[in-house]
Parts: structure tokens; C-alpha cells; sequence
């Protein structure tokens, strides 16, 4: 038994989803008024999340073997009860969704959380989904906490109203509705045949069932599979977050850039758990699956990279070429490949969080030399702020004056090193963390274990992976060097962006964690790799969930009749 | 029963997905309303269907579903249909909100070249 399993600690496991649970409850109690309180309340519950989220991750890393730590939240022994199950990709996943929540909060405080009255309890709620999601080991529950994350955001993607954000929010919850009926048909249909929900108990299971039924087992993991990818913005069912993700206000638009990653979370953790390699009937089922449909958003994200004509679509589309190349990588069940794509999770992420939040600031340098009222912070109340107009044919640059002798503004130096930086990351282009991280993948692809496979057409997928990964960061750079001139260089007569300190934080913060990524490349794709490993080796999270044992009451008697 | 649970199902499926592809919002919501429903009973029929049988074990009888009904989908079917009346009560407001800002029930917030 590792420190994590043994006693106290354990409890901690619990904390990432009752802590944001608890301030969210507190903060529906005040109104409007009460903004100030309640954004301190959201802060201090989002840098104390922050803190045991990390502290799970370092305990969980260096926890004896298993590396597994259960907590039973009912005290039930495992197949009865609800468990949470916390291993070094849960814990990979929390650290990342804190760390941007925060970032998030950070920047809404400057002007948007004035937007809305009960942004800061959806906020946490928003938190409090994608914890559950990543911690929970009950298939059910699973879908509990996916609605529980997805009603947040449907607030959160309104939050400031106006036409547009309606407008996409009703594609964006029809679709979710209908995804959200699909989880339920796979997960009844998993019940059906294993007569259980714990996804431990389930693996352990599927070994077992008649051959009669395991078309009714792949049928319903199939279902199952179509609402997380649908989730994941997996193509052809991404249509959704194009609207969606732009029309968002940029702090909820970088928060769901972690959304997008629960779908490949939760396929990550079904496949693996339930088709592991050594199980020769149920050997990979849906791998060649997975990764043609990864192969193939990843063309489509490409696509869209390359035409991006404003930084929200191209931030919107790098978002779905990095679920493309995650799922792909998924499906080739290599642990380095897994493990690098993990990696590459991180700075994606961080990239794509850092870059919505730099779109409001560098529209807002835009809109000023047209109308500075547009951009006018207000003070107080605007329960219905149109989010600001976007002209899209705005004048460039018409004044030609002579650029010697002109000093840069502090402030477009620091938007350009962070659109630099961001925009690196993306397209994997050295010195940053996404150079690093396709340098893992290229390597993993083409070592023995997936292109000498003996099928061709495991060959043919990891050459056209191969090939679709340097051509997407060949898009992604022409897109980001073009809108970098257009933004940055093009107006140079503009007065300089306003830019107060409590928006620079936030997105100084996400850089830094970039650069951070880059420093610490060797420990962190440690962490990742052996995240990987514990995740192709299902039966030591199956052993550590089904030998979880309910806490004995002091006097003696028995925990549960 | 089966049978009828099963053309009961489908037809509550297939309508709702006729309703899902409409272009009116209000038929959109008709549309998810119906194939909730049909989740539902699917949820509830996984749980074999069996006539006065009940989920909570009583003395005296042997304890395994020939003699009782399973609790678990039952169970399952409240949270599903409580967050599918939750979701679907979301989806009402947006739909007048939108109907509100654009002035039509066209899903894409306009008719033709209205705008």
C-alpha cells in the first residue's frame, strides 16, 4: 500500500470536486452585489484547488508500484459503491484543467466576470465536471459529472449574452443533448452485458462474456465511443465548436479548451482499460477505428489551420488538430507514443488557453484606432454587454509613417512574445514543449513497435500520422506567421492596447508554463511515459479498485450490512 | 412485451430524430424530448422486463432476478430523466432567447435571405 492508499491522504482525492462544489453552493447564496466577495471566494477556492491537485499529482508519482489510489466516497466495497480512482493520468489531467482554471478566472476578473451574475458559481461548477470526470471509476457517473461539466458550460459559453453566443449555444446543446443520449444508450448496453458500472469491474468482466454476446459489447463501446469523440470535436462531429469556441467570451473559451480533452480522456480510459493488448479476443477492438478517425479530423483541422483568416478560427482549428493527432496516437497503443502525445496534451492546451485570452487583447488594440468607445472597460453592472464588435474588414493601415525613432510600446512587446511563444508551441516548432512533443511521437512511430508491424495497414496509418503531423505544423505556422503580420506589424500607426495588470498575469502565467514545459521537458515526459505505461497495463488499476476496502467504523462493528 | 417495448422504443426513437433534423427550434425540442424518452425506456428495458416482479428483496424468496426485477436501471433512469428535464428546460429558455434576438424559430437564427 502506497502513502496515497494508506489513510489520510486519501481523503484529498475527494477534495478536487467538493472544494469547487462547496464555493460554487456558497456563491449562488450572494447576488450581484456581492461580486467582490465572490471573486475572492472563486480565486482563493481556484489557487487552493491548484495546490492539491499538484500535491496529488506528487503523491501519486511517487507512490510505491500500483501508483493507483482509491477513494470510496460511500464507504461500499468497490462494485457496489461509487469509487474515484486517481493514477497518474487523472492526476495529469487535474493539474492541467486547475492550472487554466485559475489562469481563466484571472483574466475574467479584469472586466468579464461583470458580464453575468452567477459566472464565478458556473465557473466552479465548470471546474467541478471536469474534476469528476477525470477522477471518477464508474461509468455512470461518468456521465453524471460529463453533464455536470457541460450544463456549466452552456452558462458559461452564453455568459454576455448577444446574438451570436445564443445562437451558437443552441447548436452547441442540441448536439451535446443528442451526444449525452448516445452515452446513455453505450453506457445501458454495457450494463446489459456485464451487469455492473464500475469500469474496473467492467474490464475484469469482459473477459468473460459468451461470444453470442460480444456484438452486443462492441455495439454498445461503439455507441459509447461516438458520444466521447463527439465531445473530443473528432470529425465529422466538430462542427459544433467552430461557433461555439469563437462566440464564447475569450475566459470561458479558454477554459473549454480542456473540454475537448475529457472526450479523449474518457476514450483513453475505456480503451485501455477494456481492449488491452494481451487480451487476444477483444484484442485492440476499434484501434484502426480510432486512429483513421484521428487521421482524419487531423486533415480537417489542417485544413481549417491553413485557411484561418482570424485568430479565433485558427485557434479554434488547432484545437481540433490536436484532438485529431491525440486520438490517432491513442489508437496505436504504443506506451512512448502514448506517453508523448500525453505531453503533447499539456502544451496544446496551454497554447490554445494563452492564445483566446490574447485574442481579446489584440482585437482590443484593433477596435481602439476605430472606436475607442467600443472598447471602454465598464465599472459597473452591464448585465447584457454585447461582447464587442468585430470588424472584420477593419482599415488596416493607412498612415505610412517613418518607423525610425519610435519606441515599441511595452505592451505590444509583451503581446507579440506571447503571441510568438503560443504560436511555436502550436506548430511544434523548436525551441518550445510542441517541438519536443511531435519529436517523441515522430521517434515512437517510427521505432519497430508500430511502423515494422507486420499488417500493412498499421504502416500505411503511422506514415500518413507521421506526414499529417509535419504538415499540420507546416499549416499552423503559415496561418500564425500571416495573422501575426496582420495583428501586430500591419498597424503601426495604431495607438498602443490598453492592457491592465490582471490580464497580463493570466496570460504571462500560461507562457511561462509553456516555457516551463520546455525547462522541466525531462521530468515531465518521465511523469507522462510512465502514465502511459500504467495505462497499457490495465490489470493493476482493476486490482487496486477491487481490493479497495471500506473504512471499518471505530467501534468495530461492520462498514456496510 | 418485448416486442411492444421494443416498437415502442423505436418509434419514439425515429420520431425524434425526424424532429432533431427539422429546421424550427421548436421542433428541435420536441425532437431531443422524444428520444430522451426513448433513452429512458431503452435504459429501463436493459433491466429485463419481467410483470409484477419488484426490486427489493423480501424473506423467504431466493435473492437473483428470476425472482425480482433489477433496481439499478430503475435508478439509473431517475438521474437520466431528472438531467434530461434539467437540459431540456436549458434548451427552452435558448430557444426563445434566440427567437427573442433574431425574430424567427429558424435554427440558424434566419429564414432565407430574411437577414
Amino acid at each position: 500500500m502506497s502513502g496515497i492508499v494508506a489513510d489520510a491522504p486519501s481523503h484529498l482525492i475527494a477534495a478536487p470536486i467538493l472544494l469547487p462544489l462547496l464555493s460554487a453552493a456558497l456563491m449562488l447564496l450572494g447576488g450581484a452585489r456581492w461580486r467582490r466577495w465572490k471573486a475572492t471566494l472563486n480565486v482563493a477556492s481556484c489557487v487552493v484547488g491548484a495546490g492539491i491537485c499538484t500535491s496529488l499529482l506528487v503523491a501519486v508519482d511517487a507512490a510505491a508500484a500500483p501508483a493507483v489510489g482509491v477513494y470510496l466516497p460511500s464507504n461500499w466495497p468497490a462494485p457496489f459503491g461509487i469509487v474515484l480512482v486517481l493514477d497518474r493520468l487523472s492526476a495529469l489531467m487535474l493539474v492541467l484543467t486547475a492550472f487554466i482554471g485559475l489562469t481563466s478566472l484571472l483574466f475574467a476578473l479584469s472586466r468579464w466576470q461583470r458580464a453575468g451574475v452567477h459566472f464565478h458559481s458556473l465557473f466552479q461548477l465548470q471546474l467541478m465536471g471536469l474534476n469528476g470526470a477525470f477522477l471518477t471509476g464508474d461509468l455512470f457517473n461518468l456521465f453524471v459529472f460529463f453533464e455536470v461539466m457541460l450544463v456549466a458550460s452552456y452558462g458559461l459559453l452564453l455568459h454576455g449574452s448577444g446574438e451570436r453566443r445564443v445562437h451558437a449555444g443552441l447548436h452547441y446543446i442540441a448536439v451535446n443533448l443528442l451526444a449525452s443520449s448516445l452515452f446513455l444508450i453505450g453506457a445501458a448496453m454495457l450494463y446489459g452485458v456485464t451487469g455492473t458500472l464500475n469500469l474496473a469491474d467492467m474490464a475484469r468482466k469482459l473477459v468473460e462474456i459468451p461470444s453470442a454476446d460480444r456484438g452486443l459489447l462492441h455495439v454498445g463501446v461503439g455507441i459509447l465511443g461516438i458520444a466521447f469523440v463527439a465531445k473530443a470535436a473528432v470529425w465529422p462531429l466538430n462542427f459544433w465548436l467552430l461557433p461555439a469556441y469563437t462566440a464564447a467570451s475569450p475566459p470561458a473559451a479558454a477554459l473549454f479548451a480542456v473540454m475537448t480533452k475529457v472526450g479523449f480522456y474518457a476514450v483513453l480510459r475505456i480503451w485501455t482499460l477494456f481492449f488491452p493488448s494481451g487480451n487476444s479476443d477483444n484484442f485492440l477492438f476499434g484501434a484502426d477505428a480510432l486512429i483513421w478517425i484521428g487521421l482524419a479530423t487531423l486533415a480537417f483541422g489542417t485544413i481549417g489551420v491553413w485557411g484561418a483568416q482570424r485568430l479565433d478560427r485558427l485557434v479554434a482549428f488547432s484545437l481540433i488538430v490536436s484532438s485529431g493527432t491525440l486520438l490517432a496516437a491513442a489508437g496505436f497503443d504504443v506506451p512512448a507514443l502514448t506517453g508523448g502525445a500525453l505531453y503533447y496534451l499539456l502544451g496544446s492546451t496551454v497554447a490554445a488557453s494563452a492564445l483566446f485570452l490574447l485574442i481579446e487583447l489584440l482585437e482590443r488594440s484593433r477596435l481602439l484606432a476605430d472606436d475607442p468607445a467600443l472598447v471602454e472597460i465598464p465599472r459597473e453592472g452591464a448585465p447584457f454587454m454585447e461582447p464587442p464588435g468585430l470588424p472584420l474588414d477593419a482599415n488596416l493601415d493607412d498612415d505610412e509613417r517613418a518607423l525610425i525613432g519610435r519606441a515599441v510600446p511595452a505592451a505590444l512587446v509583451f503581446l507579440s512574445v506571447a503571441f510568438a511563444c503560443c504560436a511555436l508551441v502550436t506548430a511544434g516548432l523548436p525551441p518550445f514543449s510542441g517541438f519536443l512533443a511531435k519529436v517523441v511521437m515522430l521517434t515512437a512511430l517510427l521505432n519497430p513497435g508500430s511502423l515494422g508491424r507486420e499488417s500493412a495497414a498499421a504502416g500505411l496509418a503511422a506514415w500518413s500520422l507521421l506526414t499529417l503531423l509535419i504538415v499540420s505544423g507546416l499549416a499552423s505556422m503559415i496561418a500564425a506567421v500571416r495573422l501575426g503580420i496582420r495583428y501586430l506589424w500591419a498597424p503601426a500607426g495604431r495607438p498602443a492596447p490598453m492592457l491592465r495588470l490582471i490580464e497580463c498575469i493570466p496570460v504571462a502565467i500560461l507562457v511561462t508554463l509553456c516555457v516551463g514545459l520546455l525547462i522541466g521537458a525531462s521530468p515531465v515526459l518521465h511523469f507522462t511515459q510512465a502514465a502511459a505505461e500504467t495505462l497499457l497495463e490495465p490489470q493493476r488499476y482493476i486490482e487496486a479498485v477491487m481490493s479497495a476496502r471500506p473504512v471499518m467504523p471505530p467501534t468495530g462493528g461492520n462498514a456496510a450490512p | 412485451m418485448e416486442v411492444i417495448v421494443s416498437i415502442a422504443i423505436g418509434v419514439l426513437g425515429g420520431s425524434g430524430v425526424w424532429l432533431l433534423l427539422r429546421p424550427r427550434t421548436f421542433q428541435v425540442l420536441l425532437g431531443l424530448s422524444l428520444l430522451s424518452y426513448a433513452v429512458n425506456l431503452f435504459i429501463f428495458a436493459m433491466g429485463s422486463l419481467s410483470i409484477r416482479a419488484e426490486p427489493i428483496i423480501v424473506a423467504g424468496r431466493p435473492a437473483d432476478l428470476l425472482h425480482y426485477t433489477d433496481p439499478m436501471p430503475q435508478a439509473l433512469v431517475l438521474t437520466a430523466i431528472v438531467i434530461g428535464f434539467a437540459t431540456t428546460a436549458l434548451f427552452l429558455v435558448i430557444l426563445l432567447a434566440l427567437r427573442g434576438l433574431s425574430g424567427t424559430d429558424h435554427v440558424d437564427g434566419r429564414d432565407e435571405e430574411a437577414r
